[in-house]
């Protein structure tokens, strides 16, 4: 916290107790209630009933999906990630601000637009859609288009992680070794890449509790056909509208325990790597 | 974690020519990537409203379904902002200037909703302000109902961008010099002056980048929002939930007129935001 | 095979700063060579170039005769050593000594026995042995700055290249490590080039100075020619004190004191064509070549005398002009100067340049010497 002004307040501690109580309040009811809902709700049939639902083929289906997806989306993300990172830390050109703002549109962007500008492209009625369907090629309502989605709003997770720690490391070292003889794959996996490596665990990190999570822009591009194309996030939702309410939540519960283990990894790796990065100052 | 990285005004020194490699083949997957995953679709998306033509858009936002979903939607995402922002601003500043034991937990506790998936969030915030959930149960009472009413979408809105504003506001609050707040105390100026004259002004563009970000974000969600709304048209039905809609009607000129639409204001919202984080950062380093 | 460097009209902008204009320059084979310079003067731009990290706008580099623009820096064969050391962090010491080695595309690789041998000898040529699985963290900013030294040596290059390499270090051990670059030097004999603002460091270290400014080279020369005999006031004033008197040539091109007719020195070139025509000049002298001897009512006005370390400074002033003087501190007692007396000036030895504005062809410069006072 470093030094704080330290001069003497009168009723400074009281007023400080009672904006702690304040804060402390508001974050139980608002962010504390909400998760201990899940986990209640889905033990509310006990512990028979929770392994009923988690163990349900079509939620195992679901998972199985999901990791899929996920897994598929972070390979994607980490090659573009790096090179994104390498073209816009290291180089200036013209557009270079414009690819920079760009990259942060699928951040504001609603996942329910993401996924409709896939389905206007992608889709039978889409602009490719007959030349898809000329090839047999199926993107929206299945799992090509459900990654696309899933790509589209983890897409600057890597990249945003990587831009800032590559320019604050800056170039020299990659110079160094290039003068030293190294050629350019060389200076990138001996040098480049060992000095990311906390950046690019973070970013995957995020970028994968995102990928995991996603619903809004998977929902529109699959279609939501129970056990067909659901993944976990839309799997919560059709148990939910079929009022089965405890298997919804078990589901959830499983997203819940990977949205804590993210948080736990997250601040880990904040603190290990805060020494030598400043990019978790505007990061969440 | 809305924190563009998009760093306007930066001239290095640095030739444009440079003897690091890569600079084709990392521009050629960037600008492949985005163009297929972003570009094109948008693209697509710009393409399909504008077969409606000018008049067929403003008559298609001039419908009371559509100006009743915006005005749930900005109303809902306004008022959630402004409630994110009061609370964040306290949250923030109880975090950064005063110690409590299980502080560093409810640091990372913040970011809960960032980490938990909209589905997730939306079942948990619905059951519990269900009538008989425990907060449902305990606001009946008092005769407010949140739990599939237009208060609902507040309340999930609500929960939704308050990480936003506390991220934002601190890397400020830890900033901020000591010694200006001293020099105001020696002046004379009790703590309420100090906050009003010295502290906020320094903090403002952060909050107010914080609360854009929380307004943005609510303005688009959907996971969250479509368990604990009513959804009814003009009344509870969000902008989004409104474009799902049309496509399940296959109106797609109608969804992409819309989906436009929003798209147009994201673009806004972040070079707002963008705007507004060089002047926090400006100050911070100033 | 070391190699010796021709550089031809080269020039670089960045954007509107012209970095480099048209400048040619001979590095013989085997020489320490200081770029030396004020910031902005192009130095590191120039040194960079040569090494390959940047490429010019015009002009040509050629090491042993080669054009080695197009050569892409890794087979140059120059050693680089930057200012904050570069050393791979994530990599060990003698790691980072190696690289340069284990790089090599497999038919020039030398053995993993060799590699450590080279390593090994590295080391204790730079007197590091002892910290070969150290990390760069672990180091201090001298040991830090001898092992990247040793890392650009790994490769055998024939040219090495410093790019202000004592800069991020403190003055003592910036002194310890120069003269230990000096003795290296002379141990290997590789062409070197030197970047530096320091003209100290420059003055004591290299066999060649280049002096640049604003882009364009001012002088060449060893250091001792660029002391006595600078090219230009800029020269002379960049590598040190100098009180500026204005005077006007007289008689035998004799320096005469403007305002008083006092004649101060003797020119040594009496055919200089500034000698003859009665051009108004300012002669430069070095604050130890000043000569003040207390007079009571003498032109020179005691202001302030100091205790420099070593030295004793002798500030004064005369009809507005300041003036300093250094003498040894031992002799300070028996000169008998005191502030608030008077005194008259003498110079032992100065370098006159036409005076600013003055219109004069080419040559602007010509040397005087006092008259010589007994120890």
């Amino acid at each position: 916290m470093g030094e704080r002004a330290q001069f003497p307040r009168r009723g400074g501690r009281v007023t400080d107790r009672l904006m702690i109580v304040a804060a402390l309040a508001f974050m139980i009811l608002f962010l504390l209630l909400p998760l201990l809902t899940v986990f209640a709700q889905a033990f509310a049939q006990g512990l028979s009933g929770y392994l009923t639902a988690i163990l349900d083929p079509a939620t195992l289906s679901a998972i199985r999906l999901t990791i899929i997806v996920a897994a598929v989306a972070l390979v994607v993300n980490v090659v573009f990630g790096l090179a994104a990172a390498w073209c816009l830390a290291r180089f200036r050109f013209p557009g270079r601000p414009l690819i920079l703002t760009l990259l942060d549109l699928p951040f504001s962007v609603s996942p329910v637009v993401a996924g409709l500008m896939l389905v206007l492209l992608y889709g039978r009625q889409g602009w490719f859609g007959p030349w898809l369907e000329a090839h047999d090629i199926k993107i929206i309502f299945a799992l090509p288009g459900m990654i696309m989605a899933t790509i589209f709003v983890t897409l600057p997770f890597v990249a945003r992680e990587l831009i800032p720690l590559m320019e604050e490391q800056g170039a020299e070292e990659e110079e160094a070794a290039l003068l030293l003889g190294a050629s350019g794959w060389q200076m990138f996996a001996r040098i480049t890449l060992p000095k990311l490596r906390w950046g690019l665990l973070y970013g995957v990190l995020l970028s994968n509790a995102r990928a995991m999570g996603e619903f809004g822009a998977v929902s529109v591009v699959s279609g939501n056909i129970m056990g067909l194309t659901d993944t976990m996030s839309l799997d919560v939702k059709a148990l939910y509208d079929s009022y089965n309410i405890v298997g919804s939540f078990a589901v959830a519960s499983l997203l819940a325990l990977l949205a804590l283990v993210t948080l736990v990894a997250k601040t880990v790796l904040e603190r290990r790597f805060l020494f030598s990065s400043s990019a978790t100052g505007e990061a969440a | 974690m809305l924190a563009p990285t998009a760093d306007l005004a930066l001239p290095r020194g640095r030739p444009a020519r440079n003897i690091l490699p890569g600079f084709g083949l990392s521009l050629g997957i960037l600008l492949f990537g985005l163009g297929l995953v972003l570009l094109l679709p948008a693209a697509a998306m710009l393409g399909d409203a504008l077969t409606l033509g000018p008049a067929g858009i403003r008559h298609l936002l001039a419908t009371p379904r559509v100006l009743g979903a915006f005005k749930v939607s900005l109303g809902c995402a306004a008022a959630a902002a402004v409630t994110s922002a009061v609370f964040g601003l306290l949250i923030a500043w109880v975090l950064v200037r005063t110690q409590f034991p299980g502080r560093r937990l409810a640091d990372a506790m913040v970011d809960l909703p960032f980490a938990l998936p909209t589905s997730v969030a939306g079942i948990a915030l619905s059951t519990l302000y269900a009538p008989h959930g425990w907060l449902g149960a305990l606001l009946a009472p008092l005769g407010l109902r949140v739990s599939f009413t237009v208060l609902g979408v507040y309340v999930a809105l609500t929960f939704v961008g308050l990480p936003f504003v506390v991220r934002s506001l601190q890397p400020v609050l830890q900033d901020l010099e000591a010694e200006q707040e001293e020099a105001a105390h020696m002046l004379g100026a009790g703590r309420f002056q100090t906050f009003a004259r010295v502290i906020f002004p320094a903090i403002l563009p952060a909050l107010t980048a914080g609360f854009a970000m929380a307004f943005a974000r609510g303005l688009g969600e959907y996971g969250s929002v479509i368990f604990i709304s009513s959804n009814r048209p003009g009344v509870s039905e969000i902008v989004p939930l409104l474009i799902v809609n049309q496509l399940e009607e296959f109106d797609f000129a109608g969804a992409a007129a819309i989906g436009t639409v929003m798209l147009l204001l994201s673009f806004i919202f972040l070079l707002a935001i963008l705007l507004l984080q060089r002047v926090a950062r400006g100050r911070r380093n100033g | 095979m070391t190699g010796h460097v021709t550089i031809r009209n080269l020039s670089r902008s960045f954007g509107t700063f012209a970095a480099l204009r048209d400048v040619s320059l001979e590095i013989p084979a085997g020489e320490l060579v200081a770029l030396l310079g004020p910031s902005g003067s192009g130095k590191t731009t120039l040194l960079r170039i040569i090494a390959g990290l940047d490429l010019p706008d015009a002009g040509q580099v050629l090491i042993n005769g080669e054009d080695r623009i197009a050569r892409h820096p890794r087979e140059r064969g120059v050693g680089f050593v930057f200012q904050h050391y570069a050393l791979f962090r994530h990599m060990t010491v003698g790691e980072n000594i190696a690289f340069g080695l284990r790089v090599r595309p497999r038919g020039e690789r030398p053995t993993r026995a060799e590699i450590r041998s080279r390593v090994a000898t590295l080391l204790d040529l730079v007197q590091l042995g002892w910290l070969i699985d150290r990390y760069p963290s672990e180091l201090s900013g001298g040991q830090r700055q001898r092992v990247a030294l040793a890392r650009a040596l790994a490769i055998e290059p024939r040219l090495l290249l410093l790019d202000e390499p004592f800069g991020a270090l403190d003055t003592k051990v910036r002194k310890e490590l120069g003269a230990w670059l000096r003795d290296l030097h002379h141990g290997s004999a590789i062409t070197s080039l030197l970047v530096t603002h320091d003209q100290e460091e420059a003055l004591e270290l290299a066999d060649r100075i280049v002096l640049m400014a604003q882009g364009k080279v001012e002088q060449v020369g060893t250091p001792a020619e660029l002391y006595t005999r600078p090219a230009t006031p800029f020269v002379l004033e960049f590598l040190g004190e100098a009180n500026r008197l204005p005077c006007r040539l007289g008689e035998g091109g004799a320096a005469v004191l403007a305002g008083t007719g006092d004649v101060l020195a003797h020119g040594l070139e009496p055919d200089h064509p500034l000698a003859r025509s009665g051009a108004d000049v300012t002669l430069y002298v070095r604050p130890h070549d000043l000569l003040l001897e207390p007079e009571h009512e003498g032109p020179v006005v005691i202001t302030r005398v100091r205790m420099a370390g070593a030295f004793a400074k002798v500030e004064a002033l005369m009809q507005g002009i300041s003036l300093t003087a250094l003498m040894p501190f031992h002799r300070l007692g028996a000169s008998g100067l005191r502030e608030g007396e008077h005194a008259r000036l003498r110079v032992l030895h100065g370098t006159a340049f036409a005076a600013e504005g003055v219109e004069h062809p080419a040559a602007l410069r010509f040397e005087a010497r006092g008259v010589t006072v007994p120890a």
